[in-house]
């Protein structure tokens, strides 16, 4: 008698599985999200967990945050210099490189680089500690693993990577301005001079709330994959690359909703007056 | 009447655990009294571990109830719960130590969390557990990375033990260490239990371990290879009860026969 070998789910109960699990994975971290502000309020980070997380986030980070921003600044001069010469707008080029270095790139880039470099550390870190029962022993031994772990990484990120960012958009604005005034010889003067003109200190500040989100972002998203690794190797790497995927997913989502929030923004309260020239 | 001291410490009440719709423990009930030292036995994947972790309210059971001293531990809040915890010492499987701590700063973390004490108080107390243990004091500035399998086990215990715990757990303390090292184990818990007057909770595969420090012996099956209706736990007694167990599965165990498990392996090799 032939009997039935086990029965593969159709479409649809595959689509219900995989909507189910990403409910409850959404539920899930908006319940550590805000377990995780509430360990912000009531309790002050531990001694000693503080420093070495903002050492890590920030100090570690300038090098590689530094060569990012020169580059980008570097290379959009070195694409656009033909297109603008030819137009006879070389001296305009500050104004576009400026701009889209200190509202774009400079923090989607800084952003997408610390993910890769913090984010997957801290998530493999996270994960390592759950799988050597390390996660269950700082339980037992009276600390909060949110409390202990998760809010001085999300301090660290929350703080840091906006003024990593700063340091990015500074870089990014100096390798653009190297490039075209000393290789293709436009007039100093007025690269600056247009540069002013067209960057305002609310596109710094535009930059650096979005770089406060993204840091927060990467923060959460990378502790939150760690906490809940799968055990092993695998699972370890696992979270790692999750955590990047994630961020690298959010930093992009968040960037267009802010961009459309703070534009609206701008529009709406300080576009007569306000705003200032940041030159 | 009855007092605090006649009631039981822990207790277990039709326990079940599951993971994910995987059963691994179904309708334990038992007592741990006071002063007690059981040891918890049985083939590996029968859960042994998860009942540690059940009574010191990691892990929260899917029905029944675990009490600790009269409290139900899945209904405690947050807060109350860490207090709780606060009154075991648990020695992890591989010690749990933090990797990126050396061995002082490890045993002092549960104190200086606590955030009540000095740090000259805190030096006295780390520097006594790590001799209790037979720990050299230029240990102190090691990375665990850096320490043997024994010292490693022996930095979890004083680690544990920081706390002056009323209840101490060890998970599997000897598993992984030569015969030496694993009598020295088993003599620090009992020099631990002379000391203070812990209850203590071992979970172990080791004989020698089980009849060197046990009170009583608890043994769990596999849910996967039990009959139908039959309870979990296989024995529940003293140690020298154990070798002259009604259950045959109790004496295979204890002598580390394997031929009725290859027969069923090679009946059912899945």
């Amino acid at each position: 008698m032939a009997t039935a070998g086990p029965s593969t789910p159709g479409p649809i109960v595959s689509l219900g599985a995989v909507a189910v699990s990403a409910m409850t994975m959404l539920g899930d971290f908006a319940i550590f999200l805000v377990q995780t502000l509430g360990w912000m309020i009531r309790r002050r980070p531990a001694p000693g967990t503080i420093l070495p997380n903002f050492y890590l986030v920030g100090v570690r980070s300038v090098p590689v945050v530094a060569i990012t921003g020169m580059f980008i600044g570097m290379v959009m001069a070195v694409q656009m210099f033909n297109v603008f010469n030819k137009m006879g707008m070389a001296t305009r080029l500050g104004s576009m490189i400026n701009i889209t270095v200190v509202r774009e790139l400079g923090p989607v880039l800084a952003a997408t680089m610390l993910a890769g470099r913090i984010g997957s550390a801290m998530a493999a870190e996270l994960a390592t500690m759950r799988v050597t029962e390390q996660i269950d022993a700082l339980s037992c031994l009276g600390a909060h693993p949110y409390h202990y772990l998760v809010v001085p990484r999300l301090l660290a990120c929350g703080l840091l990577i906006p003024l990593l960012t700063v340091m990015a958009d500074f870089m990014g604005i100096m390798g653009g301005a190297f490039i075209c005034t000393r290789l293709y010889g436009v007039e100093a003067h007025f690269y600056w001079a247009h540069s002013e003109s067209y960057v305002s200190m609310w596109d710094v500040v535009m930059g650096v709330i979005k770089a406060f989100f993204f840091g927060c972002s990467i923060a959460l998203i990378s502790c939150h994959r760690g906490l809940n690794g799968q055990p092993g190797a695998e699972g370890v790497g696992r979270s790692a690359t999750e955590a990047f995927v994630a961020s690298f997913v959010v930093i992009l989502v968040l960037d267009f909703f802010l961009a459309i929030f703070l534009l609206t923004m701008h529009d709406r309260f300080i576009l007569h007056g306000i705003g200032r020239s940041f030159f | 009447m009855t007092t605090a001291s006649d009631q039981p410490l822990i207790s277990f009440q039709h326990l079940t655990m599951e993971f994910h719709q995987h059963r691994v423990l179904q309708d334990i009930s038992f007592d741990i009294a006071r002063g007690q030292t059981i040891t918890i036995i049985g083939e590996s994947g029968c859960g042994k571990t998860v009942l540690l972790k059940l009574m010191i309210g990691l892990l929260h059971p899917s029905t029944g109830r675990v009490t600790f001293d009269g409290h139900n531990l899945s209904e405690l809040p947050d807060r109350e719960l860490t207090q709780q915890r606060l009154r075991f010492g648990f020695l992890f499987q591989n010690a749990a130590l933090f990797d990126s701590m050396n061995v002082y700063d490890n045993v002092a973390f549960g104190l200086r969390e606590q955030r009540r004490m000095s740090e000259a108080d805190i030096r006295d107390i780390v520097r006594k557990r790590l001799q209790e243990v037979g720990l050299p004091a230029n240990a102190e500035s090691k990375k665990p990375a850096e320490l043997s399998g024994g010292m490693r086990k022996r930095v979890g215990l004083a680690r544990a033990l920081a706390l002056n715990p009323e209840v101490m757990l060890y998970d599997e303390p000897t598993t992984g260490l030569d015969p030496i090292m694993t009598d020295v184990i088993n003599e620090l818990i009992l020099q631990v239990r002379q000391r203070n007057p812990v209850t203590s909770i071992v979970v172990t595969h080791e004989m020698k371990t089980v009849f060197k420090v046990a009170d009583r012996v608890v043994m769990l099956h596999p849910l996967s290879r039990l009959n139908p209706g039959e309870s979990q736990i296989l024995y529940d007694g003293p140690p020298d009860g154990l070798k002259t167990a009604p259950d045959p599965r109790v004496q295979q165990f204890v002598e580390g026969q394997a031929r009725e498990r290859m027969l069923e392996m090679t009946a059912n090799p899945a």
